[in-house]
């Protein structure tokens, strides 16, 4: 399979019916995507496939052939992304584990809505879970990173 | 930590990354660390700490990081004793191993255990760098200071930097505890100060490295197919078709423990293959027959009926004072109230990873866990090796809420490893994950109340029933444990004159264990509700009633009441329970949350207060009641005591995330069983809170020099009785089971 991340260019040896989620984490070694459930429900996964944010682990690879796909390590070139800026500002994560997921589901956001209003962030991050509970920081951060924009 | 032994470096480096260094694996920065401590000697007073003569200083830090921040406020603690300058400091993980003292980050006692030790380590390093200087310039040590990395002789103002001076201070003895000069709060220059997490920008980057994440060359991925039923034991394997599927490579038999198997693997099928998703797929064409034992009859629905009848009867009795049937039977008014909390599962974001590697006699892991010397003895016990045998090496943790304190998963990984011989990484799924977990107790509780004609409480009943922890590691479990009952019903901290608090009998059919705050998120809720509607039938508002209730500030006296109270393995002289303390929070909160303020219809204040893990935390919390029977939390206040603090913004964090873990166990998460099968299979089904329900959080830390209690769990138990009191005032129902059921509160 072709595959186009992060703006190369990748050819794995895999069933086209593999979640992009296995292919970028075992085959490609990107372990920033995480995997957390499996069917699509926390968000952990979540990278953008031609700009929009989507689940990795119900992406198949035939899905993402030919489309440029996003992973958290390509979101910024120098990791400088204002999502991240202003995660670090607000010092969201605890344990860290979800914040990629939460990261790309926001920044894809803020490209589409670049002043979200607190009813658009809770749809737009409704479906990204974090068990330590950082929802309020997200929240901050993310209307830092408009502002900052 | 009495002794401050002087080791050699070979010694604790290897301790701290032999493993990382032989593989040359992709724990943040160890290889480039290593290089740099080849050429010259280093000075290591101790286990913690290590300065080469670059100048540059490595922190050792012991306990897992999780997200609690703990791996930053320990290297805080020695950073501050030792004056070092924070940006010199680098922090490895270290490995399991006895002599780090306790390493189970569990229990939200790091701070508590470590914060004296810690100071001690890094005030020896300091005293002996001081000493060195003094001798080098021949002047008395205490005309010398040590400040940001450097000792400074105050009459000539002349300075050495700590690489100076590492091998001067290496020849010196290690000065005895006892002797060690600590530095004055006053002189504190990190401890107190909000400081981001050194995993920070690695976190926002995709770059921290989690269990997850491990790769060892050569590695094969495997995905198990666990026993349906608690104790389950297989019958018949029929793994051709799995064999078939692209990419696996082998199906290996783990077998079953039998109940109780404590830490030990449950055993299963494990499908091998060249990655996960390959092995997760071959385990789908499993054809298993299971022989589903003696625990297919479990069922929540049957079990907690009985639960709920042994609470209502006598049980054990656990504390009691006065007499408490006369009390009822002459008081002016008597309420009673039952109470329920379902099973809750971890449900951390990070599924159960570990990567192991055997090889020679010999096995080591890498895994995120809460509990690297549990699992290092674990692995060594499945496999036939002694623990010398055996090296875990600890990575961060996406989340462990307790979960990860238990290294079953960990023995698989190296039972597989040694029995495929190639290096084996074991991930869980969510499913896994939530079907095979050491469950939060489901509990029954039965609470009485008398009141006299004033109002005032005179008599307090209190039965629990719920299984035991202790069921997961020992056979014939019928009661709670003093730990388990000292979460909310033997430290009942009222003044009231008749007391009475028993224990009902209650078997386990599951694996049970430790969740965030454990036994006082059942115990708490009862507490804090019945408490309310004490105050509802006294007709007072209900913080009046908890100041009322408290009485006079004073330290309760549980020994003289004959209670059992292990007061979470603290001296009850350093940690009293302490009614002043529980006032203190009170109103503090009603202050902050503005309460008492009017509100509008449908929406109310509720508040509660608990001390557990030796911290005093008072939660107000504000909610609107839909139409249609939903509950929002609009607003939580939390005003909290947890003594002395190291980073007080990854406090707030860790009382925010409470919040939030409260508002899961209130409103969303249950989790239950029929035939022995848990019925809920991902987040689909087992629902957590999520963005929407965050509420508007304020936490206000009030300001205290008492020694440190704990951060971690404290915020969570008053927070479903707090939730549950507002709605009472909101609607007029009384919530008693958890999580809330909306349609109770549907609009007539």
């Amino acid at each position: 399979m072709e595959l186009r991340i992060n703006g190369a260019n990748h050819t794995v040896d895999a069933d086209p019916t593999m979640p992009l989620l296995w292919a970028v984490r075992d085959l490609l070694g990107l372990h920033g995507t995480k995997f957390g459930c499996g069917i699509g429900a926390c968000g952990a996964c979540t990278v953008h496939l031609g700009g929009e944010a989507v689940r990795a682990c119900i992406t198949t690879l035939e899905e993402v052939a030919g489309k440029e796909v996003t992973t958290i390590e390509g979101l910024a070139k120098t990791g400088d992304h204002p999502v991240q800026k202003a995660w670090k500002d607000a010092n969201v994560p605890q344990c860290g584990y979800c914040q990629p997921g939460q990261i790309m589901q926001a920044a894809a956001l803020l490209a589409q809505t670049p002043r979200p209003t607190d009813q658009q962030i809770a749809d737009a991050m409704a479906g990204n879970i974090c068990r330590c509970g950082t929802y309020q920081r997200i929240k901050a951060a993310i209307k830092a990173a408009a502002e900052a924009a | 930590m009495e002794e401050i032994a002087n080791l050699s470096r070979r010694r604790a480096l290897q301790g701290a990354l032999a493993g990382g260094l032989v593989l040359g694996l992709r724990v943040g920065g160890i290889a480039a660390f290593a290089a740099e401590m080849q050429p010259a000697p280093a000075f290591e007073p101790n286990v913690y700490v290590s300065i080469v003569p670059s100048g540059k200083i490595t922190l050792i830090i012991h306990r897992s990081e999780m997200g609690t921040g703990v791996k930053t406020s320990l290297a805080m603690i020695l950073a501050d004793e030792l004056e070092a300058d924070w940006k010199a400091v680098r922090i490895v993980q270290a490995q399991g191993d006895k002599k780090y003292g306790d390493q189970n980050t569990d229990g939200s006692r790091s701070i508590r255990q470590f914060f004296t030790p810690l100071r001690q380590a890094g005030a020896a390093a300091r005293q002996m760098l001081t000493t060195a200087a003094a001798q080098r310039w021949k002047v008395p040590a205490d005309s010398c200071r040590a400040e940001a990395g450097f000792v400074i002789h105050a009459g000539s103002n002349r300075r050495l930097g700590y690489g100076a001076l590492v091998s001067a201070a290496a020849k010196l003895p290690v000065p005895a505890a006892d002797t060690l000069k600590l530095k004055a709060a006053a002189e504190w220059r990190f401890i107190g100060k909000s400081f981001p997490v050194v995993d920070l920008d690695d976190m926002v980057h995709g770059k921290a490295v989690y269990g997850i994440d491990m790769v060892v060359p050569g590695m094969i991925h495997a995905s198990i197919e666990h026993p349906p039923v608690y104790g389950a034991t297989l019958k018949s394997v029929d793994a051709k078709a799995a064999l078939a599927v692209p990419g696996v490579l082998k199906v290996i038999e783990i077998p079953t423990a039998a109940p109780p198997s404590g830490f030990k693997p449950l055993g299963g099928i494990a499908v091998l293959a060249t990655n996960t998703w390959a092995a997760m797929q071959g385990r789908q064409q499993l054809k298993l027959d299971w022989d589903l034992g003696p625990n297919a009859g479990y069922g929540t629905t049957e079990y907690r009926k009985a639960l709920e009848q042994s609470a209502r009867q006598p049980g054990k009795i656990v504390r009691t004072g006065g007499d408490v049937d006369a009390a009822l039977q002459g008081a002016a008014k008597r309420i009673s109230a039952d109470y329920f909390v379902p099973h809750l599962a971890h449900a951390m974001m990070e599924p159960l990873s570990a990567t192991a590697h055997y090889r020679d006699n010999a096995v080591e892991v890498w895994t995120a866990t809460q509990n690297p010397q549990q699992a290092r003895t674990t692995v060594a016990e499945v496999l036939g090796l002694p623990e010398s045998a055996v090296a875990i090496n600890v990575t961060l943790l996406g989340g462990g809420f307790g979960r990860k304190s238990k290294p079953d998963y960990v023995a698989e990984a190296a039972f597989l490893s040694k029995a495929v011989g190639a290096p084996v990484k074991v991930t869980w799924s969510r499913e896994d994950d939530l079907q095979n977990d050491y469950y939060h107790a489901i509990c029954a509780q039965h609470l009485e109340g008398g009141l006299d004609a004033e109002g005032k409480t005179v008599a307090w009943l209190h039965r629990t029933a719920f299984p035991s922890i202790s069921s997961t590691f020992k056979p014939g479990v019928t009661h709670g444990a003093a730990g388990e009952l000292g979460q909310g019903v033997t430290d009942m901290p009222y003044d009231i004159a008749n007391v009475r608090c028993e224990n009902g009998a209650a078997e386990a059919h599951v694996r049970i264990g430790w969740y965030r705050s454990v036994y006082n998120i059942p115990h708490g809720f009862a507490l804090g509700s019945f408490v309310d509607e004490l105050a509802a039938a006294a007709g007072k508002d209900p913080v009046e009633y908890i100041l009322e209730l408290l009485g006079a500030p004073r330290h309760v006296d549980l020994k003289a009441m004959g209670v059992d109270y292990p007061n979470y393995g603290a001296s009850m002289d350093e940690y009293p329970v302490d009614t002043g303390r529980l006032a203190a929070v009170v109103k503090e909160v009603a202050k902050r949350s503005g309460w008492g303020t009017p509100l509008p219809a449908r929406q109310a204040r509720g508040i509660a207060v608990h001390r557990s893990f030796l911290s005093y935390v008072a939660v107000v919390a504000q909610v609107a009641i839909q139409p249609d029977g939903g509950v929002s939390v609009v607003r939580i206040d939390m005003a909290v005591d947890p003594g002395r603090i190291i980073n007080p913004d990854r406090v707030t964090a860790q009382f925010e995330g409470a919040a939030v873990m409260g508002i899961s166990n209130t409103l969303y998460s249950a989790l239950s069983f029929k035939n022995g099968q848990v019925e809920q299979t991902n987040f689909a089904d087992y629902q957590v809170a999520r963005i929407d329900a965050v509420p508007d959080t304020h936490v206000y830390i009030v300001p205290s020099d008492a020694p440190p209690g704990g951060v971690g769990e404290p915020g969570v138990p008053p927070t479903s009785a707090a939730i549950c009191n507002a709605i009472f005032k909101a609607t007029g129902t009384r919530i008693r089971a958890l999580p809330v059921d909306p349609s109770l509160l549907k609009q007539a």
